[in-house]
């Protein structure tokens, strides 16, 4: 386990480097998205329009405020990862993104891409939307700004996280290996409940 | 004292949410202070600093501790020596809660189940969720809300065993669940278990089981006996903070009971996440308002 800080845009060498249990911080840039948007990227075929070639996204739950054409974060927090599953083998081979953050990680056909093209997932804490928050300097831009609060964003981030590598590009898989873990001590556990029939 | 202002209820339920959503009750600070003290796994701990961080910020910025502002659940007790007005206090309270959504602002979450169009409300038919309970010997009205965030409900589920299945399906049923849900609900959060009663009361209980300042046990021996024994068998799976690994998986299961029909054998379980917000109020016929967790 350690502890890195890193600075975006990510090489592919860098996230290699990454392993499950790694803790990561990280400045710079950091995109925004959710199931809509994907649905809008992935099954109506809209090419992002910046690139996100190297970087970080976040399932992100975003309350934003306009002010003039500024937008400005009120609190923005983490979704669950699982609905968005089906699109991240494609946002890792399609547009090269190297890290993938949210919350409860996802399932191997994602695990794969990450291993094939270097990418890892990353673990927030969830519920902690007061910290993530505070860590966004800046709303830079909305991009689809017509699907908001699902639109694409694009924030400027100091010292994000604590973030924790929960799948890496060599196939480790955190939450797999915690109920794999679970389900061997499940036997011991029933036994001491007083469970017998445990179909 | 027949001439009770009404707007104050709208106050309140106002209030109540608000407060709910940005100030942790100290029993929920003391519970993740002490799971973060116990926690040996590297990972676990450093999650649950950085829980006990988030709700340090909240504090200072007076801001939400979570984006989930949920659902708004109102559970009402009325002092039955006072003669309150039931319907009136139940548009109060709808009104109450479409205001802190409005005015604070924060995102709402009611939606249409079937159009999913979403009002910005927090409220629409069928909601706030209230339950209506009456206490003899007091004529004050007291109210417990409860934001409730989807990560955590969406892990609830319940069950019509038979009696033949006996109680161990009901403790197997409740451990199976958690581990069903791993990360989602944010783990360590307090589990509510509701046992007895039909398909309705039973999921009923099971959040009321929430309601509870965390650890404080069931006043039947026997139920407070379970809650130990489910806490242990949960903590024991491993799946710790956020369902990467640890020592702490809840802060402690709660148990809620009712008597069944002799051919039933009901169990739901009602998941919270670590932020257990709730705020609560008393409020007396002179218009005086006390506010508490």
């Amino acid at each position: 386990m350690a502890n890195y800080h890193l600075q975006t845009p990510f090489s592919e060498d860098v996230i290699r480097q990454l392993k499950v249990g790694d803790i990561v911080q990280f400045n710079g840039t950091l995109f925004g998205l959710r199931d809509l948007t994907q649905i809008y990227m992935f099954d109506q075929r809209h090419d992002p329009p910046v690139s996100l070639q190297d970087m970080p996204c976040i399932h992100t739950a975003p309350s934003l405020r306009k002010v003039g054409n500024r937008w400005e974060p009120v609190c923005v927090g983490t979704t669950t990862s699982v609905r968005m599953d089906r699109f991240s083998p494609q946002l890792i081979e399609k547009y090269g993104v190297r890290v993938i953050i949210g919350k409860s990680g996802l399932y191997k056909r994602s695990l794969e891409a990450m291993k094939r093209y270097g990418a890892v997932y990353m673990s927030i804490v969830g519920g902690a939307a007061a910290l993530e928050t505070q860590q966004i300097e800046e709303v830079e831009a909305v991009y689809w700004e017509h699907l908001h609060p699902e639109a694409l964003y694009q924030f400027r981030v100091k010292e994000f996280g604590p973030l924790t590598v929960s799948m890496d590009s060599h196939g480790n898989h955190k939450y797999f290996d915690v109920i794999a873990e679970a389900k061997k001590r499940l036997p011991e556990i029933y036994e001491k409940l007083g469970i017998i029939n445990t179909a | 004292m027949r001439n009770f202002d009404y707007m104050i209820i709208e106050e309140v339920a106002k209030e109540l949410y608000i407060r709910a959503l940005c100030d942790l009750p100290p029993d929920v600070r003391v519970a993740l202070k002490s799971a973060e003290e116990k926690e040996t796994s590297p990972t676990g701990k450093e999650i649950l600093r950085t829980m006990l961080k988030n709700v340090e910020i909240a504090d200072q910025k007076k801001t939400l501790i979570c984006q989930d502002t949920g659902l708004p659940i109102y559970m009402i007790k009325f002092g039955t020596a006072f003669h309150w007005d039931g319907a009136e206090i139940k548009d109060r309270i709808y009104e109450g809660a479409k205001r802190a959504t409005v005015e604070f602002p924060f995102r709402g979450s009611s939606t249409h189940p079937v159009t999913r169009i979403n009002p910005q409300t927090s409220v629409g038919e069928g909601l706030p969720v209230t339950y209506f309970d009456f206490v003899k010997g007091i004529d004050y009205l007291d109210i417990l809300m409860i934001p409730k965030g989807s990560g955590s409900e969406n892990m609830s589920s319940m069950k019509m065993f038979i009696p033949a299945d006996g109680v161990s399906a009901l403790k197997k049923f409740v451990v199976d669940t958690v581990l069903e849900a791993g990360g989602n609900p944010c783990p360590p959060g307090v589990i509510g278990v509701g046992i007895g009663g039909t398909a309705d009361l039973v999921c009923r209980l099971a959040k009321e089981a929430l309601a509870r300042p965390v650890g404080q046990r069931n006043h039947d021996p026997l139920y407070a006996e379970m809650e130990k024994e489910l806490e242990e068998a949960i903590n024991a799976t491993g799946m710790g903070p956020m369902g990467l690994g640890g020592d702490i998986s809840t802060l402690a299961v709660h148990i809620e009971a009712a008597y069944t029909h002799i051919t039933q054998n009901p169990v739901a379980v009602n998941t919270q996440c670590w932020p257990a917000r709730r705020a609560k109020a008393k409020i007396y016929p002179d218009g005086r308002v006390e506010y508490g967790h």
